[in-house]
């Protein structure tokens, strides 16, 4: 990174409109590079050029620049520092650590305030895994640190990187930034490391190759984790008018998701949504660690009020942040809240920049910048040989809960899993509203292997589930018209057992101590215990029984409840569960032999 | 100031609605003040829109009305638009740049702000969850209010909103913190008679006093509302986090305000996304409501509530569907009850509160709270379905029980949500009434509450007189 020092030309303001400055005498100038504005030194980052003047997009309120200000290149594109420390921090778009500002400027956000990402002077207990003389290649591990108790940092030799080990500091408490590695590449030249390493936040990181999807990444949530499932290293798009419950189910899998990393970017949200997580995250334990979930999360907030251009960079600090625990060897889960804020900042700055707009004033590379986002998920061998996987599910805040707008529309192109969240549902406080109808998992197919591992009827459950929802959506049809009582009573039945679906299975209480995580077990069981009732019950209504007496089992209380009743892990209770509905039935269907 | 930067700028080049065009500048930053003076020596104030290197682009916020480009003379101030801040601004009503309209001078001491603020930084808000009693039903036990929410009425035009949001004033007082409440409203773009309205209700009720009035009415030129809402916030700031006040801050018509902002972003050919409305509607919206909230190193806050009129009543418009992503829940006013006479007209259904379930129950209301909302909820929606069902197969073909539901949303209706504009019913009457309501279902209907809350509250209402017996 260091390399001869050269001094850069410093050019001049020439024009100000929004969170956008021209400037002039910037000859030479990377695209992306990263410039310091006026004397406050407001960072921004050159976006486009024309000869000598530079467009660039300022990260801080832009009031008081004038004309003929100095603009301070620096050679270098906007970078984060990676490295111990980013665990249970919070940050701004352009890695701010937010909680340092606070305590240094105070409970407002001060344009030109700084603070180093990483607290260098905090030390941490490092320790080496390579000795001297030893061969490395980028990507490899050279010394670990324990960044929290759930989480082991690995540091890493950065990409591009590969040499002898010329030296390795001892154990011992180190500094981020003290040089603990040193590596004599190739042509002899030495590369003192730190702990930290930079990297450019919109320049994807290198790994080795990608590998195929096998395993889910399990959320706890029914809905999702039996009907739509998303695979580990998969992409799902949450698409929800507001107040459709898109921020809980994001901060649900957050909290709930097997991964072992979690990235959460609050883009252009409510502040106050960013607090709740400050609040609760620190609180609650992660279901496999036992820990504080903190300790496995770093926040990004670029909330709403904050400036438009830093918004937009926010996710690609936090995709980055990911892969860098990816390369690791974790698997890292990315939630990004929400991703249409994300393309409303490049509407504005699009706009400024009098570009030709696409649909509804978005740019025409809109759909390009949703591709290249997205594509940035997948299971990897990282380059040391390890396997790691980011996650990525975005959500979409379609205006008027329209899915036909551009955002949404891109976003199905290159998600695989698509979560819709319906109003009526949520109008009838059905939670998690994800429409049965609307959403789809293309993992589906791919997952199966995985669960039927431990449930082998998982598919066709599954299957038959989906069926019995279908065919109630169209009888309700009917319904609407006449009333339920036409129908005959198999028809009925199927309404009965739609209704204990919902009831039973797709509803989720994410403030239930018991139903607001449900392991895959306890789900397949769930599931098969209603699929089981409604097969029987069909029969026995086929036999001549009459809706009536199936509702009135006590059973149907009991599957209902059973998502509150029975805790994860109590097999005792699902084996005497499904006995009682075996009994129930078998008592019924005694009298209609 | 005037004399730290006295260059006049004689001459403009280019007018065009709200803007100026003045070049051959020098030295003129970006959303500084800008001083105009027309041809009688009348003055107006402008900001900096776009400023290059020899022309900055000027918004006349009293309007260009009477402008020439020969005689205009503009000086350019070096400084963001600021007002003066303090506590002395209660009792008195300004206009949308804080001069003042009631015939007293303006405040002599005070703070300077800029009067775009500075974005709180996420990591110092602290979470809301005091509860306010509004002394309203539908609002308190459906809608909690809590204490820094943005909470926004969504109404339509004819109706009573303004009712409504006078009432929350009223009556919105924790009882012992009198001093240390204040209710900020900023009317931008509407009828004069609207303003004198809220004033004497205010006057009335004795709190005016403890208000201030930010009135950019109808009449008033359209960029003057842009900065109303921003004077009543600044105002609310220092309030709220420097003198450890709660504000109650009411922004009505927000409507009117995104038309103005509309309007200079057409006059600007800026490239507009849904409805003519430019592309950061959104932020610009964020910008105004994210000020609400409370901090971590303050005891005051700032409570927001927005009012704005749907054209057409269509909650889909992108005035009402963006400040809906913005703010914390939604009153939504509903035509087809305030044409049943009931009063408030808060639709069950669409109204929410997203900070109500960490500001009721156990500690702060009752224990039963949040769960008896939700079975209100539910009730009213499954009784929703069977009026909508009613009016095709009729009434008399209905099942016993759903005819039950059909009186329990009457009930609802009657019983719960409407009340007078002066009632003022304690969050314990709210909640007896609740499981007053939901004692017209069998008890195997309440399905959302438990049994310990079942025993302790609920009883079953005797079918009322005139209307079938029911066979439960």
């Amino acid at each position: 990174m260091s390399g001869t020092e050269t001094v850069l030309e410093t050019g001049e303001v020439d024009q100000i409109s929004g969170p956008l400055v021209v400037a002039s005498g910037m000859e030479g100038v990377q695209m992306y590079e990263v410039v310091e504005v006026g004397p406050e030194r407001l960072v921004g980052e050159v976006i486009k050029v024309v000869v000598d003047r530079a467009t660039i997009q300022v990260y801080e309120h832009t009031g008081g620049l004038r004309p003929g200000m100095e603009v301070q290149r620096t050679g270098r594109a906007l970078s984060l520092q990676l490295g111990p420390g980013l665990l249970g921090s919070i940050y701004d778009g352009v890695q701010h650590p937010l909680e340092v500002l606070r305590r240094e400027v105070g409970s407002f956000i001060t344009r030109g305030a700084k603070a180093p990402p990483l607290d260098p002077e905090r030390k941490w207990d490092f320790e080496p895994v390579v000795e001297v003389g030893q061969e490395l290649r980028a990507g490899q591990v050279f010394g670990k640190v324990q960044e929290t108790p759930s989480i082991e940092h690995r540091l890493l030799v950065p990409p591009q990187l590969s040499g002898r080990v010329l030296d390795i500091s001892p154990a011992g408490r180190r500094a981020v930034r003290e040089n603990v590695c040193a590596i004599e590449s190739e042509d002899g030249t030495r590369h003192d490391l730190s702990m930290v390493q930079l990297w450019p936040s919109r320049r994807p990181r290198p790994f080795g190759r990608r590998l195929g999807i096998v395993r889910p990444l399990i959320t706890g949530q029914r809905v999702l984790d039996t009907f739509f499932p998303l695979a580990r290293g998969g992409t799902a798009a949450v698409p929800g008018d507001f107040g459709t419950g898109k921020t809980i189910v994001q901060q649900q899998l957050a909290k709930w998701s097997d991964a072992d990393v979690v990235v959460f970017v609050g883009c252009g949200e409510r502040g106050n949504e960013m607090t709740d997580v400050l609040r609760q995250f620190p609180q609650m334990q992660d279901p496999r660690s036992g820990r504080s979930l903190m300790e496995r999360t770093v926040l990004i907030a670029n909330t709403s009020n904050m400036p438009v251009a830093a918004r937009e960079v926010s996710i690609y600090t936090g995709i980055t942040v990911a892969e860098y625990y990816r390369d690791m060897g974790y698997d890292v889960a990315l939630m990004a809240d929400s991703t249409s804020r994300w393309a409303e900042a490049l509407r504005e700055v699009s706009g400024r920049l009098e570009e030709m707009p696409a649909e509804e004033g978005f740019p025409a590379y809109l759909s390009t910048r949703l591709a290249q986002f997205y594509e940035r998920a997948g299971v990897v061998e990282t380059l040391g040989g390890e396997e790691g996987s980011v996650s990525i599910v975005g959500a979409v805040s379609p205006p008027a809960g329209d899915f036909s707008e551009p955002v949404t529309q891109h976003t199905t192109r290159f998600t695989r899993c698509f979560w819709a969240l319906d109003r009526e549902l949520a109008y009838a406080r059905h939670f998690p509203a994800v429409s049965w109808v609307a959403s789809y998992s293309e993992y589906a197919e791919e997952l199966a292997d995985w669960w039927e591992a431990f449930a082998p009827d998982w598919a066709e459950l599954r299957r038959e589930a989906l069926n019995v929802l279908q065919e109630e959506e169209r009888l309700q049809e009917i319904v609407k018209l006449v009333g339920p009582d036409v129908l005959p009573d198999s028809q009925r039945m199927v309404l009965e057992a739609a209704e204990l679906l919902k009831n039973g299975f797709l509803q989720q209480n994410a403030f239930d101590e018991v139903d607001t995580y449900c392991d895959p077990e306890k789900q397949a069981f769930l599931l098969r215990a209603i699929v089981t009732f409604y097969r029987r019950a069909r029969d026995i209504i086929a036999r001549g029984a009459p809706v009536m007496r199936m509702r009135e089992l006590g059973i149907v209380q009991r599957l209902s409840r059973a998502r509150f009743t029975i805790r994860n892990g109590d097999k005792e209770a699902l084996q005497d569960l499904m006995q009682d509905l075996t009994e129930q039935l078998d008592e019924v269907e005694a009298h209609y032999r | 100031m005037i004399l730290d930067r006295p260059v006049q700028y004689v001459g403009l080049d280019r007018m065009e609605g709200p803007l100026i065009f003045v070049s051959g500048v020098h030295d003129v930053g970006y959303d500084e003040l800008v001083e105009v003076r027309d041809e009688q020596g009348g003055e107006r104030l402008g900001t900096v829109l776009e400023v290059s290197r020899d022309t900055a682009v000027v918004q006349v916020l009293e309007g260009t009305t009477g402008l020439s480009n020969r005689n205009t003379r503009v000086r350019f101030t070096g400084r963001p638009v600021c007002i003066r801040v303090g506590r002395e601004m209660l009792g008195r009503s300004f206009d949308g740049l804080a001069r003042p309209v009631d015939g007293a001078p303006p405040p002599l001491r005070g703070e300077l702000r800029d009067i775009h603020g500075q974005p709180i930084n996420p990591a110092a808000r602290d979470y809301p969850r005091e509860f306010v009693q509004t002394g309203m039903s539908i609002l308190d036990g459906s809608n909690s209010l809590v204490r820094g929410q943005k909470l926004p009425i969504f109404s339509g035009a004819g109706l009573p909103h303004n009712r409504l949001a006078a009432q929350i004033v009223r009556q919105a007082t924790l009882p012992g913190e009198e001093t240390r409440f204040a209710v900020i409203l900023a009317a931008m773009g509407v009828k004069n008679d609207v303003a004198q309205f809220f004033r004497r209700s205010f006057e009335d009720s004795g709190v005016l006093s403890r208000v201030t009035l930010f009135l950019s009415p109808a009449d008033a030129p359209g960029v003057e509302r842009l900065m109303a809402p921003r004077a009543a916030l600044t105002l609310a700031e220092h309030l709220a986090f420097e003198l450890d006040m709660h504000v109650l801050v009411v922004l009505t018509d927000m409507t009117n305000y995104c038309d103005a902002l509309r309007e200079i972003a057409s006059a600007r050919g800026e490239v507009p996304a849904r409805k003519g409305y430019p592309g950061y509607l959104y932020s610009d919206l964020a910008s105004i409501y994210e000020r609400a909230g409370r901090l971590k190193e303050s005891r005051g806050s700032i409570t927001l509530m927005p009012i704005l009129t749907m054209p057409a009543d269509d909650i889909s418009h992108p005035v009402a569907d963006l400040t809906g992503y913005i703010t914390e829940g939604q009153v939504v006013c509903k035509r087809e009850l305030h044409q049943k006479g009931i009063y408030p007209p808060v639709a069950g259904l669409p109204s929410l509160s997203r900070l109500m379930k960490d500001g009721v129950g156990e500690g702060h209301t009752r224990e039963d709270h949040m769960a008896i909302a939700a079975q209100l909820f539910a009730a009213y929606a499954r009784a929703e379905d069977v009026r909508s069902l009613a009016s095709v197969i009729g009434e008399e073909e209905l099942s016993p029980l759903d005819k039950t539901y059909l009186h329990f949303a009457d009930a609802f209706e009657q019983k719960y949500v409407s009340q007078g504009e002066y009632e003022n019913r304690s969050i314990e009457e709210t909640l007896e009434r609740a499981w007053q309501v939901a004692g017209v279902l069998p008890r195997s209907e309440l399905t959302q509450l438990s049994e310990a809350h079942i025993e302790r509250y609920y009883q079953r209402q005797a079918p009322e007189r005139g209307q079938p017996p029911q066979r439960a």
